[in-house]
């Protein structure tokens, strides 16, 4: 028994010494992607069209990227942040993936991005918009291919301004994305000399809404700027627009109001303004390619969330290709995806130095259950990624 | 705030009351009757709503036929998950009753997913109810909202009648009392209970199937009413009728209030007035003996 122990313990230490030539032999072979990802509950939705939009580009480049062939491993993060280390560890100890994808909730996002600073990961970020990802927590590992909750909702600012409303109302839920949104879009407006006349902010995920509304009607604002998203929007638009407040106080927000809750809204929300770095019907022939593709292969029209998918790939792809599949040249990898010019469905755009898209927001009108296109409000909008030492 | 906006925000926490109250009544049949504690009831909410769902967008448009079926169906589900589940819980454990009833929140989550997908629905206001009052120069009401709370009033009302002044109702309150007693006296407490169970369970579809229009229809949407559900139910005494109105009414005005005058501490004001009525009245307001 004791020789058998010694046996293993020596073919353990001889295991490790070989452990750097059998990285190198899997450089000439497959590349694994792990996609941490919602595949059930609210968000599940989403974390399909973004696997569904990166296997598309893939699909495209023939299934390879810098000669290797794209292998994947999927775990579902469930939108728990508590299981969130867990489950990035998984992917890094177990699968031994060479890249993570995910993920949608900022909370989660948030555990991984810390996870992947720690463990030296490469982590391309589909969605999750917290301003810390590539803020504070910005790492040279770390990338977002979708928007800080910054972006649309300091461009939402300068829209307002510019319809000449000078006293705002905000409400959102308390909880930090709702919050950054509130602030990016303060920011915006009263340095044009806007006033927020009052910020308010209900418990996460409550949704009777009455007492808010009966408030706004008393203060009578200019205009009303939320952050809402999925189900609590739909309610907040179709109660607004009950209260008979939508003719004479108008409603602004963040795209995410809009997107993906037409159809539960119904009319309600018609003629809503948004602003978000996707719209539908954009006038350039990458969209048009990317949607009938989409279309055809997944048997539904492409959102937001399989964009930001698909440039997740585009990203990748350029980064392997620029080393040739050499995944050992890290610091040359990063450098080339750093500078990498993104052809997005959304435009083209780079990343900004704290690997976070600088990119075109547009403003939409909803018409007929889409987000029209109405114009661009800010264009190449860089996040200011405060706190980032980068 | 002045007295118009105070009279339209008090109105806000009555019809807010209504509602809380009809989502916790079907809770408080099954949870004060039977001694079940019933984690899905959340998820009988959310049947009635995709019930909704299903029923307007394919069989029928009008809104009488559509909760008469509605409730017809839901009456069935509800006797056949009695019979099924948990029938065999009375002489349980509560940790077993949890258990198996969280169980079944899981079920039917993957059941909806599997049947109606992941995204949100919506439900459209029928035609007839979808016009508003004006109240103010800026705000008015929804016809809907208070249609809501008139069916509220109704299920209140029929509800007390049927438990005080039906021979039903006695024998709900005698089982309620003493099961082996009852038993005794030659009446099918079996059948009783599953009866109680299906109006429950009815209820609690009953509100969901209306407040579809209101809200939207979407997954999870049965554990958002769930906790609130209880704390009506323990604030109220459990198994009391009356006095899940009361706590319904005490809570909606708390939440309605709390997020006007406390709003950065909102979200524990609900939970800081049931613990202080839970100081003064450790088994509810109406709770007797």
């Amino acid at each position: 028994m004791k020789t058998s122990g010694i046996l293993r313990n020596c073919l353990a230490v001889l295991a490790t010494l070989l452990l750097p030539a059998t990285t190198l032999a899997a450089e000439d072979g497959k590349l694994k992607v792990g996609f941490m990802l919602p595949y059930s509950g609210t968000y599940a939705s989403l974390g399909h069209a973004i696997t569904n939009g990166f296997k598309q580009h893939v699909d495209e480049l023939g299934g390879k990227m810098g000669g290797r062939t794209v292998e994947y491993v999927t775990v579902d993060d469930e939108s728990d942040p508590a299981k969130a280390t867990e489950n990035a560890g998984k992917l890094i100890k177990r699968d031994k993936v060479d890249v993570i994808v995910g993920t949608v909730h900022s909370g989660v996002a948030l555990a991984m991005t810390r996870v992947a600073r720690e463990t030296n990961t490469l982590l391309i970020n589909p969605n999750a918009g917290a301003d810390e990802i590539t803020g504070a927590l910005c790492a040279p590992n770390v990338f977002r291919v979708s928007f800080s909750a910054w972006q649309p909702s300091y461009a939402m600012g300068n829209v307002m301004l510019e319809r000449k409303h000078k006293n705002v109302v905000t409400l959102t839920w308390k909880y930090s994305f709702g919050e950054q949104s509130v602030a990016a879009f303060k920011e915006a407006f009263e340095k044009g000399g806007g006033k927020v006349v009052k910020e308010m902010t209900l418990p996460f995920p409550n949704t009777e809404f009455q007492p808010y509304l009966t408030e706004i009607a008393a203060l009578k604002p200019d205009a009303v700027f939320v952050f809402f998203s999925g189900a609590g929007a739909v309610k907040f638009v179709k109660d607004y627009v009950a209260a008979g407040l939508k003719t004479s106080i108008p409603l602004y927000g963040p795209g995410f109001l809009t997107d993906g809750t037409l159809e539960a809204m119904g009319d309600a929300g018609n003629g809503l303004l948004t602003t978000l770095h996707y719209a539908d019907g954009l006038d350039n022939a990458k969209d048009k390619a990317f949607r009938t593709r989409y279309a055809i292969t997944y048997k539904m029209q492409p959102d937001v969330f399989a964009v930001q998918g698909y440039d997740a790939a585009q990203l990748l792809a350029a980064g392997v290709a620029g080393v040739k599949g050499d995944l050992g040249k890290r610091a040359e990898m990063v450098n080339v995806m750093e500078t990498a010019k993104i052809d997005s469905p959304r435009g083209a755009f780079q990343l900004s130095k704290a690997h976070n898209p600088i990119q075109d927001i547009y403003l939409r009108k909803v018409e007929g259950r889409e987000n029209k296109v109405i114009s661009v409000v800010s264009k190449a909008l860089t996040d200011p990624a405060r706190g980032c030492k980068m | 705030m002045d007295i118009v906006s105070l009279l339209i925000q008090t109105l806000n926490a009555v019809q807010y009351g209504l509602v809380l109250f009809l989502l916790a009544s079907g809770l408080t049949l099954i949870f004060g009757i039977m001694r079940i504690i019933n984690l899905a009831h959340g998820s009988f909410y959310m049947i009635g709503a995709y019930m909704a769902f299903g029923l307007s967008s394919g069989i029928t448009e009008t809104l009488p036929a559509m909760i008469a079926v509605g409730l017809i169906l839901s009456f069935f589900i509800g006797f056949i998950l009695e019979w099924v589940f948990y029938a065999f819980l009375y002489q349980r454990e509560h940790l077993e009753q949890v258990l198996l009833t969280y169980g079944l929140i899981l079920v039917f989550e993957e059941l909806r997913s599997i049947l109606f997908g992941n995204d949100v629905l919506g439900v459209a206001v029928p035609e007839a109810l979808a016009g508003s009052i004006p109240l103010t120069a800026t705000l008015s009401y929804p016809v809907y909202r208070i249609f809501i709370s008139a069916a509220c009033l109704i299920m209140a009302g029929l509800l007390y009648y049927l438990i005080r002044h039906t021979r039903l109702g006695m024998m709900i309150r005698a089982g309620s009392h003493d099961r082996n007693m009852v038993q005794a006296l030659g009446i099918n407490i079996d059948l009783l209970f599953r009866i109680v169970f299906a109006l429950g369970f009815m209820l609690a579809a009953f509100s969901g199937m209306i407040s579809a229009p209101m809200t939207s229809v979407s997954p999870g949407m049965g554990n958002q009413v769930l906790i609130i559900s209880f704390v009506v139910v323990v604030i109220g005494g459990i198994g009391s009728v009356g006095g899940a109105m009361v706590a319904a009414m005490v809570i909606a005005f708390a939440d309605v209030f709390g997020k006007l005058l406390v709003p950065a501490y909102a979200g524990m004001f609900v939970y800081l007035v049931m613990a202080l009525v839970l100081l003064w009245r450790p088994e509810g307001i109406f709770r007797k003996g």
